[in-house]
């Protein structure tokens, strides 16, 4: 009998950890990210990033299609996905990680997103800063981190170097709904 | 016993079940498979001398000026050609991302042409893939050489005017390697019949080897059909380097013809490459974005 209750208990156990796992995807994504440069700022914007965010875990995960990066000139898309990102061989950014500090609650939180971050091929572990609301069901989660290109091993021909920012802005605005 | 076994057993499974909670592979499982269109299978719009597939953007402005030298084998006299030039200086616009009209002017034999492109069909991997980019390409072309007065017959607006039909069929293989064909038509309203017809067909065979992300070396050769027998022409072979930057493409390029229409290069090539009858030039081109996307 008693070894009934320990195995109800542990498959209760079991079970609840896979029910407390409340997942929540993408209504709405916006990524950009923002060069400053001396000749020319360059500004780019995707709205077709995936996400998951688990509340239960505070993991995220997301992954933006390189390709889908639109620019105000069409030759800075050309350049960026044929030279710089090389969209071809690696067509995705993804990021796999977890809000430090995040508890489920109504309203706005800080919370840093922690975790691997992979562009071009090239995993990094990142840090950044942002905030989580939570509005009923609708979670809104936002970042902003800076990137440095040569972590991530993307090149900038010398002669363009003047058109290109060594460190990227990027900025993150995911508004989840429950899955 | 038995049942604490069972007991490790379950809550194992369920730390591995915990384990398999990967977001990242969730995340593939949401994503549809999508379309990816293949782009920049070229880096111009030109392969060496004749037409590649690309097209301009919706907005784009393309500026091309395209010089060729003399001969090599002119020799020192000449400065191995660098003496004589050869210009076609043109303008293209992207009416959308599929259609692209333009205009030159080239100084071999006065030509002025115009152009439209459309592109027919895009390359695409993913669901529904697409092997090739289809390009169809037309222009017309008036040639103004010779004057009326120098000319050896009542020669009229008609008789200089020619036309060029052609499919640009190209694929991308790798980032590295595209490879392109282009059946060819040129209608020349008044030919010389003992030298040539009035319909030529040819077809031509080309691509690019990227060697680095700004360079790439391509080659170009247009092969002729029904070619009479006086017929004084060769067939036009080219090869190239392209080097980009910015908003600028360079092709360096050796060829054995000096025209830049495509009634002039694919029809009236005047050097036998082997022969070392070789024009060295380029085509720069500069686009300008004209109306900002969005």
């Amino acid at each position: 009998m008693k070894n009934f209750k320990l195995l109800f208990v542990s498959s209760l156990l079991c079970f609840s950890l896979g029910a407390a796992a409340q997942k929540f995807t993408l209504e709405k994504s916006i990524v950009k990210f923002y060069s400053a440069a001396t000749i020319e700022n360059i500004e780019a914007t995707n709205t077709k990033a995936v996400s998951i965010f688990n509340a239960a875990t505070a993991e995220v995960a997301f992954v933006i299609p390189i390709k889908e990066f639109e620019f105000e000139k069409q030759l800075m898309k050309e350049h960026f996905n044929e030279k710089y990102l090389e969209s071809e061989k690696y067509p995705k950014a993804t990021f796999q990680g977890k809000f430090s500090d995040f508890v489920v609650k109504e309203g706005e939180q800080r919370a840093v997103a922690q975790g691997k971050l992979t562009i071009h091929g090239v995993t990094k572990e990142i840090e950044a800063p942002g905030t989580i609301s939570m509005t009923g069901n609708i979670v809104t989660a936002q970042a902003k981190f800076k990137i440095k290109l040569e972590d991530y091993k993307i090149k900038i021909p010398q002669l363009l170097w003047q058109n290109i920012a060594e460190e990227v802005e990027v900025t993150v605005e995911f508004i989840y709904k429950p899955q | 016993m038995k049942i604490s076994l069972i007991f490790s057993i379950l809550l194992v499974g369920c730390m591995f079940a915990k384990a398999q909670d990967d977001l990242l592979g969730d995340l593939e499982k949401l994503e549809p498979p999508s379309k990816q269109l293949t782009t920049s299978t070229f880096k111009g719009t030109r392969l060496v001398n004749g037409q590649s597939v690309e097209t301009k953007h919706k907005g784009e402005l393309e500026f091309i000026f395209a010089h060729r030298f003399g001969r090599i084998n002119d020799g020192i006299y000449e400065l191995f050609g660098l003496d004589q030039a050869y210009v076609r200086i043109g303008l293209e616009y992207g009416i959308t991302d599929k259609l692209g009209i333009g205009i030159g002017r080239n100084s071999v034999d006065k030509t002025m042409d115009g152009f439209l492109r459309y592109k027919v069909l895009q390359q695409s991997s993913g669901s529904k893939a697409m092997p090739f980019t289809i390009t169809a390409f037309g222009n017309m072309a008036i040639r103004n050489s010779p004057r009326k007065e120098d000319a050896t017959f009542d020669i009229t607006l008609v008789d200089r005017i020619s036309y060029t039909g052609q499919l640009l069929i190209a694929r991308k293989f790798s980032p590295k390697l595209s490879l392109q064909l282009m059946p060819t038509i040129v209608h020349k309203n008044t030919v010389d019949q003992t030298i040539e017809n009035n319909d030529q067909f040819a077809l031509g065979a080309g691509g690019r080897i990227k060697v680095s992300k700004s360079v790439a070396l391509t080659s170009e050769y247009y092969y002729r059909f029904d070619v009479p027998d006086t017929n004084p022409y060769y067939n036009s072979l080219g090869f190239g380097v392209d080097i980009e930057t910015g908003g600028h493409v360079f092709q360096l390029v050796i060829s054995n013809t000096r025209g830049l229409t495509e009634r002039a290069f694919i029809t009236e090539t005047t050097g036998d490459f082997f022969a070392g009858d070789l024009h060295l030039g380029f085509n720069v081109t500069r686009t300008f974005q004209i109306k900002k996307n969005k």
